[in-house]
């Protein structure tokens, strides 16, 4: 186990240092099965000690991806390294990497204990050794007493340890966890996100994690890739990706969004002013983009990022839409609102529901304004 | 199961006896029945054996005798053509099965590994055998082992050997009777135990550094251990009192079970004798069926419904 003491997280930003060398690199890698394109020329880059997410849709590639590094798919084309050694010619059981299945994939004839020995043995380890390595890495994962057990006598949530502690005993360079946590439950699946992370802290292994769900995404990683049919559509820090998405696709994939169709009126070095007709209103945003004026575009509005209000605001010329209440969700910490704008337009408009309410200042048929700061929108191209 | 009405516990204990009265009639009464025969003499008379509990009359009084006659089964532990009998049945029983594994496993084992379109192709070509008549079919191999028959004429004809091979008649001809005739029975349930198998399991250990090689004994043997056991276990038994293929395979020198069961019951008509020998080959085989069964409990709590 690493004794370095944990760094914060904020400063491992390897990405944004020229002189950083990336752990794992990805070249051009290409993959199709029977003529079905899954891995479209992928280049990335992982450095060491990141929490790497591959995000996206089913059938977008990221478990290809995530089996080539496995070793289980060779890529068509394209390269892969892992630590400056190239992978190509190297079978899975050679690679310094190990897997976390979604299905788990424990030996339903051993017991934890022995399910957790297995990569060890192959090492021609110590059997001393190996007992005291179990015995920490059951600690690891609070599995302590349980190592005789066998799989089918454990709940899902205990399955799941067993598997990343059968991943870790081998202190790879590199853990890839395909969707760890798809069969837990939804508490005990946030919970364990929080763990993983922690875990990986005190390692300092390297993980790239599969998942399609956005959330885990953006909990647990220092980087996401977020992919579709094949290709990174857009990579970048959490945060990064759900304030500033690319792409329409990434602006609906990552988070819950308002999307209108426009057309640029003015385009400038710090501030771009858009007229978009289905939301009834122009839009101004306060950053340049590379767009000329009249060109098609469209703007995107995260739900909790517009305000909403019974009188309409004192500046009525943007950013600015007028309509009535035609739906509340309910969602105990915060409310949605469906406005129906004077347009036709359906705007979803979240409310953090900061006092206890009984009876709502806004409610159904109410007419309403929703207005929002310029650094709210963002502009989509593509 | 509380709420559970009469009605339908009676309902369930219908369904539950049909088995029971099934295997009662067609399995425990007529075995109760040589079981009672190993027990009489034999007579010159028609049924050819005493009965086992008689009324007698004696000057006025009644006595209801009853003649258990052990004799048939010390005659077994004396005589050594029986235990000669018994322990070549095993012999040739264990190595057959053995020799079935060797070749069923791998057979299973590509079967199950094949493309899923060509699994029931190959399937189908491991039952067609059945289609015609078992009889037949070692006819068949009378033909083919034969000195003058095909194998040898095949063999002699590309110049392998200049005499001909003698298998028929021996131990090797009822090696390869059975090995042929049982393979199926080793094949399928081997077949069933692999197709199920979860992939990715191996994927797991190639993954913690096990080579293929070794990921097949560590993880494909141990979970195709049930299949290997029920195989051995449809092999074994019936090959245990085979009689056809010894009979019409083996040699003179050949003795089994079943071959001198055959001769006491219809060359010498002891009917006792030869139920005798049945209940102590049934003896016999009950304790690897019980070992099977204990193991087969066992593994079912281990892996769950």
């Amino acid at each position: 186990m690493s004794q370095t003491s944990p760094q914060p997280r904020l400063r491992l930003e390897p990405w944004n240092d020229p002189a950083a060398v990336p752990y794992i690199r990805l070249t051009d890698v290409g993959k199709s099965f029977g003529g079905q394109t899954a891995v479209d020329r992928v280049s990335l880059d992982i450095y060491k000690g990141e929490f790497f997410s591959l995000l996206g849709p089913s059938g977008c590639g990221k478990t290809t991806l995530l089996r080539m590094l496995a070793g289980f798919e060779q890529p068509d084309s394209g390269r892969i390294e892992i630590d400056g050694a190239d992978m190509s010619a190297v079978p899975p059981y050679r690679r310094p990497v190990n897997m976390m299945f979604q299905s788990y994939a424990l030996f339903p004839h051993m017991s934890v204990a022995q399910n957790i020995a297995f990569g060890l043995k192959q090492d021609r380890i110590r059997k001393q050794e190996i007992a005291t390595r179990v015995e920490e890495m059951l600690a690891l994962v609070r599995m302590e007493g349980l190592g005789g057990r066998r799989p089918h006598q454990l709940s899902g949530g205990q399955r799941q340890r067993v598997a990343l502690a059968r991943a870790l005993v081998k202190r790879p360079k590199l853990l890839l966890l395909d969707e760890p946590l798809a069969a837990l439950d939804k508490r005990l699946r946030e919970h364990t996100q929080f763990e993983l992370v922690s875990i990986q802290e005190r390692l300092g292994i390297t993980f790239v994690i599969v998942t399609h769900d956005q959330e885990e995404a953006m909990t647990v990683s220092t980087r996401m890739a977020v992919m579709d049919q094949g290709r990174i559509r857009q990579l970048g820090v959490p945060a990064e990706v759900y304030e500033f998405p690319a792409s329409r696709f990434v602006a609906e994939f990552v988070g819950d969004v308002n999307i209108f169709e426009g057309r640029v009126v003015r385009s400038e070095r710090d501030g771009t002013l858009i007229h978009a007709p289905a939301a009834g209103t122009h839009v101004f945003i306060d950053r340049g983009h590379d767009v000329a004026e009249g060109a098609a575009c469209a703007v995107a509005f995260r739900p909790e990022k517009l305000g909403l209000a019974l009188e309409p605001p004192a500046e009525r010329a943007v950013n600015v839409i007028e309509g009535t209440v035609f739906d509340i969700g309910y969602l105990g910490d915060m409310s949605i609102y469906h406005v129906k704008a004077a347009s036709g337009a359906m705007v979803r408009v979240a409310l953090a529901n900061r006092l206890r309410l009984v009876e709502r200042p806004i409610t159904w048929e109410d007419r309403v304004w929703i207005s929002w700061a310029p650094g709210a929108g963002v502009v989509l191209l593509s | 199961m509380n709420g559970e009405s009469r009605a339908e516990r009676r309902r369930r204990l219908l369904v539950v006896a049909v088995p029971y009265l099934w295997l009662a009639l067609f399995f425990l009464a007529p075995f109760l029945i040589v079981l009672k025969l190993s027990f009489a003499e034999v007579v010159l008379a028609r049924p050819p054996f005493t009965p086992l509990i008689e009324l007698l009359d004696e000057a006025g009084n009644l006595y209801l005798q009853v003649r258990l006659n052990i004799g048939n089964y010390l005659l077994l532990f004396s005589d050594d053509l029986y235990l000669r009998s018994y322990l070549n049945s095993l012999r040739i029983a264990l190595v057959s099965t053995a020799i079935t594994l060797a070749i069923g496993y791998p057979m299973a084992y590509a079967m199950a590994r094949a493309p899923e379109r060509a699994r029931a192709l190959l399937l189908m070509l491991v039952i067609l055998p059945f289609w015609t008549s078992f009889l037949i079919r070692v006819y068949a191999w009378i033909g083919i082992l034969k000195n003058e028959g095909l194998l040898n004429a095949a063999l002699t004809g590309i110049g392998l050997i200049d005499e001909p091979l003698v298998i028929l008649n021996t131990d090797w001809g009822v090696y390869i009777g059975i090995v042929y005739s049982y393979l199926p029975f080793m094949v399928l349930p081997l077949y069933a135990s692999l197709e199920k198998m979860d992939l990715t399991l191996l994927e797991a250990a190639a993954d913690l550094g096990s080579p293929p090689w070794k990921s097949f004994w560590s993880v494909t043997v141990p979970l195709s251990l049930p299949g290997i056991l029920a195989g051995c276990l449809l092999v074994f038994i019936p090959a245990m009192g085979e009689f056809v293929i010894p009979d019409l395979l083996g040699g003179s020198e050949t003795v089994m079970i079943g071959k001198t069961l055959w001769a006491e019951f219809f060359n010498n008509r002891d009917w006792p004798l030869a139920s005798a020998i049945a209940v102590i080959l049934l003896l016999l085989l009950v304790v690897p069926i019980v070992l099977f069964q204990r193991q087969q409990a066992a593994r079912g709590s281990e892996f769950g419904k």
